[in-house]
């Protein structure tokens, strides 16, 4: 398989890094301090190549707190909040779009 | 049921055992997430969008009303309190955790469940008819053979790495519900002139990227041979197969770059040196094999008793008995399907509750049994047919009794977008519009039998190329549409549909639908021509330009 880190980085836009937590799969995402946060808001936001593959770095390098880490889009609107930037990724973020046959 | 042996329940318990190890290092960091990912996948564990899903295997459709009620407690202690049965006699857990799988899997082993085999390229879990061993008019039991080839396919050394997941499905009824065309291996059994009982053997079937119906290899295997040639054609694939490509590492290519004479002929010769092996399959361990099948002791019934000639004044229960209740083998009883398709729900999901409720009544209706279909419903296979009326009760109590089996809103789909890591777009959100559109019981009656399977991806998991009417989700510039194809079917005639035209928005998939059976309503030659089989003889244009006119 090949590593995150030596698939080509191209970014459009603002990107973060995403991934899921190791010991209960959660979504997270990683933050400008090197933690991870179950929060979009707390993401670290990229702009450039050089910037993601940085951030990609250090998160693929938490191999026992993440799996999966991978760059993804996220729009900024005027207001400064932070939305996913595809709808893979609203539903990462906001969940299922459908009700649970058990709600939560 | 089938009782596991002592072996069986070694080699389940040291697998849970060693699995609770590879977590625990994976946790601590000694193993990485390439190290375990292997691991994880070798028990049913992928990761998917929003946490890891766990596949439990539910070998050739059957349950005993224990081992429900401990999926149910699975659902309920580990997940958010229900699961999701497959199109491949899984059932799915979509919120477990991984520190918490080890004890999950603890807990099915009690009962002799395991996720071995549920993932991985390897042989997958043996699927089988669904109503195998109580559907009249069957050659035998087909999962004695399943059973088979679960042993000997569990674990094996040789079939553990091949080039891809391989996957077999066995029936013994004229009438395929296993869906054995769309398999790597697909078996049919039947009997020779000579009155013995062999397979008509199927290879490289399969749905996907590339879909391939199967085609016969070999017209009878004597069920002695069966191991013997069933290895043959999978040294063949394993020495042939592509590992450089995993678009084109399934048995189906290789046979159909081969070609099925080439590809036979490379059978036989391995075939033939293997033959008198010790895979030759000797009486004794079918007999074991089948003597450790319990058939219930079934009581002489009549076939219309008064409960049934009385209940018949409510439609309601007519309705639900017609379309859900199907012959069985002895008289007085019957099969009854339970809809995991309720009107707007998602297709194949069933609360821990309802699965308590189903169990409670296999104990008191079907000698403890129960049934999981590909279609992704359930089935009670042995109910006495003077409790149909109590029982429909107890179902539609529950949410399991719509009277949609096999009709519109009776829709195969994957999980889609919402769960899944490789989908492109949402299934269960589609497949829940289409069922509200045809929620009249009397408009889908007229239109009878017809069967949609949506995918959200290319993978197929939906079967959307063996749907009568087939929908897959596609990705275009950042928006989901769907592409639609008519005319696949799954049974022993099965089929590739064909595409109808351009792909559509997701706003426009009900409303396509609708026009495509408002097509067939106005093209069929009769009331009772299916609309299948209206697709077969008038092929696919006449419903492109009604559908496609105004768009």
């Amino acid at each position: 398989m090949t590593s995150p880190l030596q698939q080509k980085i191209k970014i459009t836009g603002p990107s973060v890094i995403t991934a899921n937590r190791t010991w209960d799969g959660i979504v997270i995402w990683r933050t400008a301090t090197k933690a991870w946060s179950a929060e979009l808001s707390d993401a670290a936001i990229v702009r450039t190549a050089d910037e993601a593959r940085a951030l990609l770095a250090e998160s693929v390098a938490d191999d026992v707190g993440a799996i999966g880490a991978y760059i993804a889009p996220v729009d900024i609107r005027d207001s400064g909040k932070v939305k996913p930037g595809n709808l893979r990724e609203h539903i990462r973020s906001a969940g299922v779009t459908i009700e649970l046959p058990v709600p939560a | 049921m089938y009782a596991y042996d002592e072996l069986d329940r070694t080699i389940i318990n040291e697998r849970v055992e060693e699995f609770r190890d590879q977590v625990k290092r994976r946790l601590s960091g000694e193993l990485t997430e390439d190290e375990f990912k292997m691991l994880r996948l070798q028990n049913g564990v992928y990761l998917q969008l929003h946490a890891y899903m766990f596949r439990v295997a539910i070998p050739y459709g059957t349950l005993s009303s224990e081992q429900l009620r401990r999926l149910a407690h699975v659902a309920r202690k580990y997940d958010r309190g229900y699961g999701h049965f497959t199109t491949r006699q899984n059932i799915q857990f979509n919120w477990i955790k991984l520190a918490e799988l080890p004890d999950a899997l603890a807990d099915l082993a009690d009962v002799g469940i395991h996720a071995m085999q549920t993932s991985g390229n390897n042989t997958r879990n043996v699927t089988s008819d669904q109503w195998a061993g109580v559907a009249p008019g069957e050659v035998e039991d087909p999962r004695i053979w399943s059973e088979l080839l679960r042993q000997y396919t569990t674990l094996h050394p040789e079939f553990s790495f091949l080039p891809r997941k391989f996957k077999f499905a066995i029936t013994a009824s004229d009438h395929d519900r296993a869906a054995i065309k769309v398999h790597d291996i697909g078996l049919r059994l039947h009997k020779n002139a000579d009155g013995e009982t062999g397979f008509e053997v199927l290879v490289g079937g399969g749905l996907g990227r590339t879909p391939f119906i199967g085609k016969t290899i070999k017209p009878f295997v004597h069920g002695h041979d069966l191991l013997s040639y069933v290895e043959a054609i999978l040294r063949v694939y394993n020495q042939y197969g592509r590992r450089d490509n995993i678009y084109k590492a399934r048995i189906k290519i290789l046979v159909h770059e081969l070609g099925i004479e080439k590809f036979a002929r490379e059978v036989e010769e391995e075939w033939l040196q293997m033959r008198d092996s010790a895979l030759q399959i000797d009486d004794s361990v079918i007999a074991d094999i089948r003597s450790r099948f319990s058939y219930p002791a079934y009581e002489k019934l009549p076939h219309t008793p008064d409960e049934l000639k009385k209940a018949a004044h409510d439609p309601h229960f007519e309705a639900w008995r017609r379309n859900s209740t199907f012959p069985h083998k002895a008289p007085g009883y019957a099969i009854v399907v339970l809809s995991l398709k309720p009107v707007g729900g998602p297709p194949g999901d069933a609360t821990a509750d309802q699965m308590d409720a189903i169990a409670d009544l296999a104990d008191k209706y079907s000698f403890g049994e129960i049934r999981v279909g590909h279609e992704q419903n359930l089935a009670l296979p042995h109910v006495a047919r003077r409790d149909l009326p109590a029982l429909w009760k107890a179902l539609d109590s529950i949410g399991v009794a719509t009277p949609n089996v096999n009709l519109v809103s009776d829709i195969i789909a994957c999980p889609g977008l919402d769960y899944c890591s490789l989908a492109n777009a949402r299934s269960i959100p589609i497949a829940q519009e289409l069922t509200r559109r045809f929620a009249n019981h009397d408009t889908a009656n007229l239109i009878g039998r017809l069967h949609i399977n949506i995918s959200g991806c290319i993978n197929a998991c939906g079967h959307h190329h063996v749907g009568h009417i087939g929908i897959l989700g596609v990705e275009k510039n950042g928006e989901e549409f769907y592409q639609i194809t008519i005319g696949g079917r799954a049974d022993e005639k099965a089929e590739v549909g064909t595409l109808i035209g351009p792909a559509v928005p997701y706003g426009d998939v009900a409303d396509v639908v609708e026009d495509i059976v408002e097509a067939y309503l106005a093209l069929r030659a009769r009331p009772d021509e299916l609309f299948i089989d209206t697709v077969k003889r008038l092929g696919v244009e006449p419903f492109r330009e009604r559908v496609y006119a105004t768009r």
